[in-house]
């Protein structure tokens, strides 16, 4: 074995290492670059999500020995009005949400593409809510909502001689009033990655369109729409799991009566944070949690799954 | 903040070492060894000055011991406290809400005070009767340095322009509603432009009508062990009825009228509002009118008020040495001399009756309706604050807001704070 004495030093003749070809070094340096974010998912990720499915069978309460309890929680849970409730609200920002967030921030980045004058102005104005804490936002929309004289929504309203509207304060609109400030908070997001998608379809299938005749309306139909799959899958994802977590805004514009008037604005995530860090039963928190965690995954695999490209 | 007290625990102990050495070759002239105990309450700018000065004291006159004060936002207080004690690091002595005792006894986050240290008859006799609530099965376990209470806060200004007499408040519900109804305004639209009693359901108006409406009426909120919900009656009713007859018949305030009642009272445009003795220290900064402060109004004549406390108690870890390090440290902080700096520094009530009723606490216009309210308050006992809370808060909304008839409402809120109750005794 000649080559031997060819090493350089330091590698040592015949070390484990010396002897590996590149290719598997790679592998092994990859690997130990990865070690890092994959331990720290492992421990603040990973872990905890599979000991909320173990403490979800248990009735610990922070301050004594957790007990296994079986299913008592999931079924305490499934008869709880409040739990329905909460099951309902949570959908329904999910299923009004998403659509109306969707469409929205498609029609104004469809028109503000082609806007030229301030193009990056107007942007910007749309980006900056986002920008913005999500604490800070819901107080100030919070403040828009009050009755007179405070309220900017209602005093206009009853400038112009129309009935005010008690908003925060009602059971029907207090949902609604919210939901529309958790869509105003992420527009500015979702109109930035759809202009992303819109420039990135190649011009010339929107020439050759043109030159074959084809109307707008045909145009946005047949190239825009499904050009932009990939695009709409993304945020229609995005957006879902964001409405099905929605807590800040909630909590922030009710926090006189967390969750609103007898619980009509609450979402699941603000009746897990109450029952975990205010009445401390863990157990039930973290059953909540599991159920949390099985509608976003569905949903989110059914959406992936709807949407695919065929 | 853990690792700090770490590094100076291994940082003492060479020192202590030293110190101890140097006593042994003195031939034992003192005691040199320190003992340091940790005091936790959560942060209240006035609160933390009064401790800060009370320690000061308290180590000037007990060199052995030194007392390090821990503070955290008043929203993640209990939640450190209840963490602190599954980590084994809880302080030996902490302040906690009277409402959370059964939770940290049933949490062995607390021990009973030793009788020989703090003997009942004396506490019986020198503090106000409400710091029964800290007493379990015979034993204490812990003391406030001050008390709170509720009282009428009424503008003065709005008074007199509504033509009432500002130095007359009124001291029946009949008056009461007939000057809200004086000082209320609303526009063309029916919206209020200013009301006459600034409501606040979760705040304090729910401790108004659970302990204080509710007793006026005749009745009872809770039976006499704490066990059951008592205020299911025609009183429970008659209560509700007037409280939500305020928005609903009387029209003389609304629930969120400027986001939060002591907001309305703040900016002017509230002629009253029901509010606890920690509110005064913020209204005192009120520059723009004349305020002022009168025991609750009565009904059929009857007093009543709803008298609450942070009281002091001493970690179940704590032992020997720092065992009775925490007993003189609580024993100073529920003594005259802290309780003098508590009412100059922060202005909540003493819990001792020799410093609250002198001639010039019971006479001031502030702090003497307060005063004077705490002897007929009471105190009732809760195993979920917050819980039971949200339950008057949505039988009040209910009757509000969905029409839900008063008995119904009354009933459903009834059954389920029954159910936290009974829940909890299961344990």
């Amino acid at each position: 074995m000649t080559a031997a004495t060819y090493r350089p030093p330091g590698t040592g003749s015949g070390s484990a290492w010396g002897r590996l070809p590149i290719s598997t070094k790679q592998i092994i340096w990859a690997w130990a670059f990865l070690a890092l974010p994959v331990i720290f998912f492992t421990v603040v990720r990973f872990y905890p999500t599979i000991e909320a499915f173990y403490i979800s069978v248990t009735d610990w309460d922070l301050l004594n020995e957790a007990k296994f309890v079986g299913l008592d929680n999931y079924r305490r849970l499934f008869a709880d009005p409040v739990f329905w409730q909460v099951f309902r609200n949570t959908f329904a920002y999910l299923i009004f949400g998403t659509p109306i967030a969707i469409v929205l921030s498609f029609a104004i980045a469809y028109y503000l593409d082609r806007v030229t004058v301030l193009h990056g102005t107007i942007r910007a104005l749309y980006f900056l809510p986002y920008l913005t804490t999500a604490a800070a936002m819901a107080w100030v929309w919070r403040w828009f909502y009050q009755p007179v004289p405070i309220g900017v929504i209602n005093s206009m309203l009853s400038t112009l001689g129309l009935p005010t509207q008690p908003f925060l304060r009602s059971i029907e609109q207090a949902l609604p009033a919210i939901m529309a400030t958790a869509i105003w908070a992420h527009l500015g997001f979702q109109i930035i990655i759809f202009m992303a998608g819109l420039r990135a379809i190649p011009t010339s299938y929107y020439e050759a369109a043109r030159i074959d005749g084809l109307g707008e309306g045909a145009i946005l139909r047949r190239i825009t729409i499904p050009l932009l799959k990939p695009t709409t899958v993304f945020l229609v994802v995005f957006s879902s799991i964001g409405f099905l977590r929605i807590f800040d805004q909630v909590y922030n514009m009710t926090s006189n009566d967390p969750g609103g008037p007898l619980n009509s604005t609450k979402p699941l995530v603000l009746m897990i944070y109450q029952t975990a860090f205010s009445s401390y039963q863990m157990g039930y928190a973290a059953a909540q949690t599991v159920v949390l965690f099985t509608i976003l995954f569905t949903i989110s695999m059914a959406q992936l799954w709807i949407l695919r490209s065929r | 903040m853990n690792l700090m007290t770490i590094t100076r625990r291994s940082l003492h102990r060479p020192l202590v070492a030293a110190a101890l050495a140097l006593g042994v070759l003195a031939g034992g002239a003192g005691r040199a060894q320190a003992v340091e105990i940790q005091y936790w309450q959560y942060v209240f700018d006035t609160r933390v000055q009064a401790m800060t000065e009370v320690i000061k004291q308290f180590e000037a006159e007990n060199p052995g011991i030194t007392v390090k004060q821990v503070t955290f936002p008043y929203a993640d207080y209990q939640t450190r406290l209840i963490a602190a004690k599954a980590a084994g690091r809880s302080p030996e002595v902490m302040q906690l809400f009277y409402g959370w005792l059964d939770t940290f006894i049933a949490g062995k986050l607390v021990q009973p005070l030793s009788k020989e240290a703090f003997k009942d008859a004396e506490i019986e006799k020198d503090f106000f009767p409400i710091v029964s609530a800290m007493k379990r099965n015979g034993e204490y376990y812990g003391l406030p340095t001050a008390v709170r209470a509720m009282a009428l806060f009424y503008n003065k200004d709005l008074f007199q322009k509504a033509g009432l007499d500002p130095e007359k408040p009124p001291k029946t519900l009949d008056e009461f509603v007939a000057a809200a109804k004086a000082i209320a305004k609303r526009d063309a639209g029916g919206n209020y432009q200013q009301v006459g009693i600034a409501l606040d359901i979760a705040r304090q108006d729910h401790n108004w009508w659970r302990e204080i409406l509710v007793r006026q009426y005749g009745g009872e909120s809770y039976s006499e062990d704490g066990s059951k919900v008592a205020y299911n009656t025609e009183a429970g009713a008659k209560s509700l009825e007037f409280y939500t007859g305020l928005q609903k018949v009387h029209r003389v305030g609304q629930e969120s009228f400027m986001d939060e009642g002591q907001a309305a009272f703040r900016a002017g445009l509230a002629g009253m509002v029901v509010d606890g003795t920690f509110r005064v220290a913020s209204y005192k900064t009120i520059q723009s009118f004349k305020w002022g402060v009168a025991e609750l109004p009565t009904y059929d004549g009857r007093k009543a008020n709803f008298g609450s406390y942070f009281a002091n108690a001493i970690a179940a870890s704590a032992t020997g040495e720092k065992k009775a390090a925490a007993e003189k440290f609580l024993q100073f902080i529920s003594s005259e001399k802290a309780m003098k700096v508590w009412l100059e520094k922060v202005g909540e009530l003493p819990a001792r009756r020799a410093v609250a009723m002198t001639d010039a606490n019971v006479n001031d216009p502030i702090y003497g309706p307060f005063i004077r309210a705490l002897s007929y308050a009471s105190t009732p006992p809760m195993v979920d604050e917050a819980q039971q809370r949200q339950v008057s808060i949505d039988m009040i909304n209910g009757v509000l807001l969905k029409d839900i008839p008063i008995k119904d409402a009354l009933k459903v809120a009834a059954d389920r704070e029954q159910a936290i109750l009974d829940k909890f005794k299961a344990k």
